[in-house]
């Protein structure tokens, strides 16, 4: 593993893999909503033939549009694409995890976010500042619950390397268990809900509704561009389900390359059941007011605090 | 070295260390960038050519201050560095509001003196000695109770100067008010020397104290951080909006410096080295970053003739160089990887981990540990200012004629920019180096590098590898670009913004206090928004001649802290009144007995 062309390999392998596979998480997650809803439902690869349509398509820009309206997407997918080289997904360690760890991930995912929502400040539309605004309010509150959760499963692990916790874990089976474990677990699962805007916090499946903030921010996007942003959002919600999934069930893991096919297989299976959770709580629950986010996250921040005060305390 | 004194007797004497060397080098490097841009700024203001002779003191001083080797020649350039920024505070004398902003400069730093003078005599009369190196030698025989006092003094002392919570209210008053170049050095500059007294009083005059020595300075520090980027983010004018970030990230300083000082009361070693490093570091960054935007706000000032937020927009098109500069200052200040203020945070975080997971008491290892909560909100809620700051600004188009017809500022104010601009992403890329420099000068600093070249390891196993994430970023990013173009070539066309059909007006685009909207609401219970809104109806009828709606912050600070202080001294005096009626009689009556109470007591 040490040799550089392999490590290329594998990272080439792995971003391949999660680029490819995150529009069909959301055609899951659509289907099974549907099912749920009891309803049939879009193809699964709908969302691939959507995206494939727009990176075709001709770009219509705004005239008051700058250049960081034309570079925003670059950076953007830049950056959640550098994120799914810092997960372990199918092999650990994973192919950055000597160069970054969770900390700089959060970090990365604060680089979309700034460059996307001064996008949406770019072409002076009031929809645009709608979504931007409300983006990085939401942000604000979900960063510190994210960390907090981070920091949770660290302390325990002993550092911040995704790869190093997964491992820890890996190595000792029962404490996954742990109370604090599955506090901290709760308290990421909201973050992320937060961070992909999924309900009850934002709806991706509209960009009528008023109470939008990542439709808001890419409206006057259009094409090529879009559907770059797009894809890239397609990856940052793969990423941080392979997040959760490396931080709180990372069993399955290949650390051989003899245990790569069954640790595919388990990640699958995997995706499928938090796919399915996902579902569930968008099938069961309403989007809140933008006002009511705060308690959702305030709690999550509270849940992560819960969780180091089980650790440090009761040990 | 020393040098004769101002009085006979008295001698100057100076010593260059480490630290000193590290803080010179700020106040250097910062201080050429400045004074070229304000070369180019200053020039067509008539006040300049008087202001310049005390720019220049104004920066001697300064390093007077890190060189000063004992506690007279420190208070004779620590009193001159703040009575001739006072003066540079004051070069728009006209201005009434300048020089309200100047009389609270200078009661608050006088005050901040008078406590450092406090714990220097106290210092003085425990060791016999005013000379550094004695107060050094002689920490130990500090007992832990008179330690306790000096500290609470000097924290009092050199945190008002530092710009901590809640010893604040003069920062966002003096440095919007002063020229640019001015608040460049004092935002970027002048406010670190607070934070050098503090390392100098804990790690070097004082002896290992008690664990919330360092715990108190951690709590003073997330709330500087956290409610500095709160109320920066209610702000709409610029500077004004800067120098509360100052605030903030001076609090992201003092929680490294508290992490360091727990960890070094509980003897380890390792861990105080990364949070020292880290608070350093950062010290280093802010200076770097939040001279480059004060410089960028007085680009806009004199290009656009106002820094009110609520009055630009869309200067990105007419003044591109200050804009870029402006976007990476930024992106380094919201701690955005792989720039400077991403690689002092992450230091941050990783030392307060550390420290989590080293001590052994509970109660210890929770507060790092939580802490990484309000550090995580506040470099959330920064980011959130600047995309507020730069969007509105620079982004959509022109909300006035003012900044319709703005103009691009000249070479030299250009040239210090771009310096500026490429030290951000120097000391992001080259943090690991930085780190070695730091823990080269400062002993207490040096944590064990890394075998992977370039990059930063500490022992809870973070790693951080900038060149490398920067690498991969700048490969990723154009594979984004170029992958797409498999599919064939595209079409532009330039259409006009969407507005629901009718016609694009500036009055539709987010406006700043509309940007901060639901933060200050979500914030409301700590930055207070007050709404006012006046109906005024037609006379004898019940139609609306005029509404007036008047929204601010209700000054939490000034009201509760510092107005019950303003009403008991203003009570005190009125006591003393009563005996100062002006009549001579009475002041020969009070000799009279003076002198009576005296012969008493001597008998």
């Amino acid at each position: 593993m040490s040799e550089p062309i392999s490590m290329l390999g594998i990272a080439s392998a792995q971003l391949a893999l999660i680029v490819a596979l995150a529009p069909g998480v959301n055609g899951v997650v659509k289907r099974l909503k549907a099912i749920l809803q009891g309803r049939r439902g879009p193809p699964l690869l709908q969302s691939y033939f959507d995206l494939i349509k727009l990176l075709r398509k001709d770009v219509a820009l705004s005239e008051h549009a700058s250049p960081v309206f034309l570079w925003a997407p670059a950076v953007y997918a830049a950056a959640f694409a550098t994120t799914a080289l810092l997960v372990p997904v199918l092999w650990s360690p994973a192919p950055l995890a000597g160069w970054a760890d969770a900390i700089a991930l959060v970090g990365l995912l604060a680089l979309a976010r700034f460059a996307l929502s001064l996008a949406g400040l770019d072409t002076a539309s009031a929809f645009g500042g709608m979504g931007s605004s409300r983006e990085v309010a939401i942000a604000a509150l979900a960063e510190p619950a994210l960390l907090l959760a981070i920091v949770a499963v660290a302390w325990r692990s002993g550092g911040t390397d995704i790869s190093g916790m997964s491992g820890w874990l890996v190595a000792h089976g029962a404490a996954a268990l742990a109370p604090s474990q599955l506090l901290a677990a709760g308290a990421l699962l909201i973050a992320v809900i937060a961070e992909t805007g999924r309900v009850p916090v934002d709806n991706p499946d509209t960009h009528l509704e008023l109470t939008m903030a990542h439709e808001g921010m890419v409206l006057e996007y259009s094409g090529r561009l879009l559907g770059v942003l797009l894809w890239a959002s397609a990856v940052k919600q793969l990423v941080l389900f392979s997040l959760v999934i490396a931080l709180f069930a990372p069993f399955g893991l290949a650390f051989t390359s003899a245990e790569v096919p069954f640790a595919l297989a388990a990640f699958v299976l995997k995706l499928g059941a938090l796919a399915l959770l996902i579902a569930l709580i968008e099938s069961s629950s309403a989007k809140l007011r933008i006002l009511k986010i705060p308690e959702l996250l305030g709690a999550a921040a509270a849940l992560a605090t819960l969780a180091l005060i089980a650790e440090v305390v009761v040990g | 070295m020393t040098l004769p004194g101002p009085l006979p007797g008295i001698a100057l004497t100076w010593q260059v260390d480490g630290l000193s060397i590290f803080f010179g080098l700020v106040i250097a490097t910062i201080s050429i960038v400045t004074s070229v841009y304000a070369v180019g700024h200053g020039r067509h203001q008539h006040s300049f050519r008087g202001s310049a002779a005390l720019y220049a003191a104004f920066i001697i001083s300064m390093l007077a201050v890190v060189v000063a080797a004992d506690a007279f020649t420190f208070l004779l350039a620590w009193e001159t560095m703040s009575l001739v920024s006072f003066a540079l505070v004051l070069t728009e004398h006209h201005r009434e509001s300048v020089r309200q902003a100047g009389w609270v400069y200078l009661t608050m730093t006088h005050t901040a003196t008078a406590f450092i003078v406090a714990a220097f005599l106290l210092l003085a009369r425990e060791t016999g000695s005013l000379a550094f190196a004695d107060w050094t030698a002689r920490a130990a025989m500090l007992d832990s109770g008179t330690a306790s006092l000096i500290l609470a003094f000097g924290l009092v002392g050199f945190g008002t100067k530092a710009g901590m919570i809640p010893l604040h209210v003069w920062l966002p008053r003096a440095h919007p008010v002063a020229p640019a170049h001015v608040s460049a050095l004092m935002s970027g500059v002048m406010i670190k020397l607070g934070i050098y007294g503090l390392v100098r009083l804990s790690f070097e005059w004082l002896p290992v104290g008690p664990a919330w020595w360092g715990a108190l300075i951690l709590a003073l520090g997330a709330a500087s951080a956290v409610l500095g980027v709160l109320y920066a983010l209610m702000q709409h004018d610029l500077k004004r909006l800067l120098a509360y970030h100052s605030v903030e990230n001076i609090g992201i300083i003092l929680i490294g410096l508290g992490t360091a000082l727990v960890a070094r009361s509980l003897e380890l070693g390792a861990v105080v080295a990364i949070a020292l490093a880290a608070a350093l570091f950062h010290v280093a960054n802010h200076a770097t970053f939040k001279a480059l935007l004060f410089m960028g706000a007085g680009a806009i000032d004199s290009g656009a003739g106002t820094r009110e937020l609520e009055r630009l927009g869309g200067l990105l098109r007419r003044m591109p160089f200050t804009g870029l500069c402006f976007l990476i200052g930024s992106a380094a200040i919201a701690g955005l990887p792989p720039l400077n203020g991403f690689a002092s945070e992450w230091l941050t975080y990783q030392s307060l981990l550390s420290l989590g997971r080293a001590a052994l008491e509970p109660q210890i290892a929770l507060a790092p540990l939580l802490a990484v909560g309000a550090l995580a909100l506040t470099t959330a809620l920064a980011l959130a200012c600047f995309v507020k700051a730069f969007g509105v600004a620079f982004l959509g188009i022109p909300r006035s004629a003012h900044a319709t017809a703005a103009k691009e500022v000249g070479p030299l104010e250009r040239v210090a920019m771009a310096t500026l601009a490429v030290a951000c992403v120097a000391l992001g890329l080259g943090a690991a180096p930085v780190a070695s420099l730091i823990g080269a000068l400062v002993p207490a600093a040096a944590f064990s590098a890394d075998s992977v070249a370039l990059g930063l390891a500490t022992p809870v196993a973070g790693r951080l590898v900038a060149p490398g994430l920067a690498t991969t970023l700048i490969v990723l990013g154009a594979l984004a670009v170029a992958v797409p173009r498999i599919l064939g070539p595209i079409r532009t066309r330039v259409v006009s913004t969407w507005a629901c059909g009718i016609e694009l007006h500036p009055i539709n685009e987010y406006t700043s206090v509309a940007f901060a909207k639901p933060i200050r609401l979500m914030f409301r219970d700590i930055v207070r928004p007050v709404r006012e809104i006046g109906v005024v109806h037609r006379a004898g009828t019940r139609f609306v001649a005029s509404v007036h709606y008047h929204s601010y912050i209700a000054p939490v600070f000034e009201r509760y802290v510092y107005g019950a202080i303003t009403t008991g001294l203003v009570a005190v005096a009125q006591v003393v009144r009563r005996a100062q009626n002006g009549s001579l009689q009475t002041y020969l009556a009070y000799l009279f007995a003076a002198v009576l109470i005296a012969l008493v007591l001597a008998r």
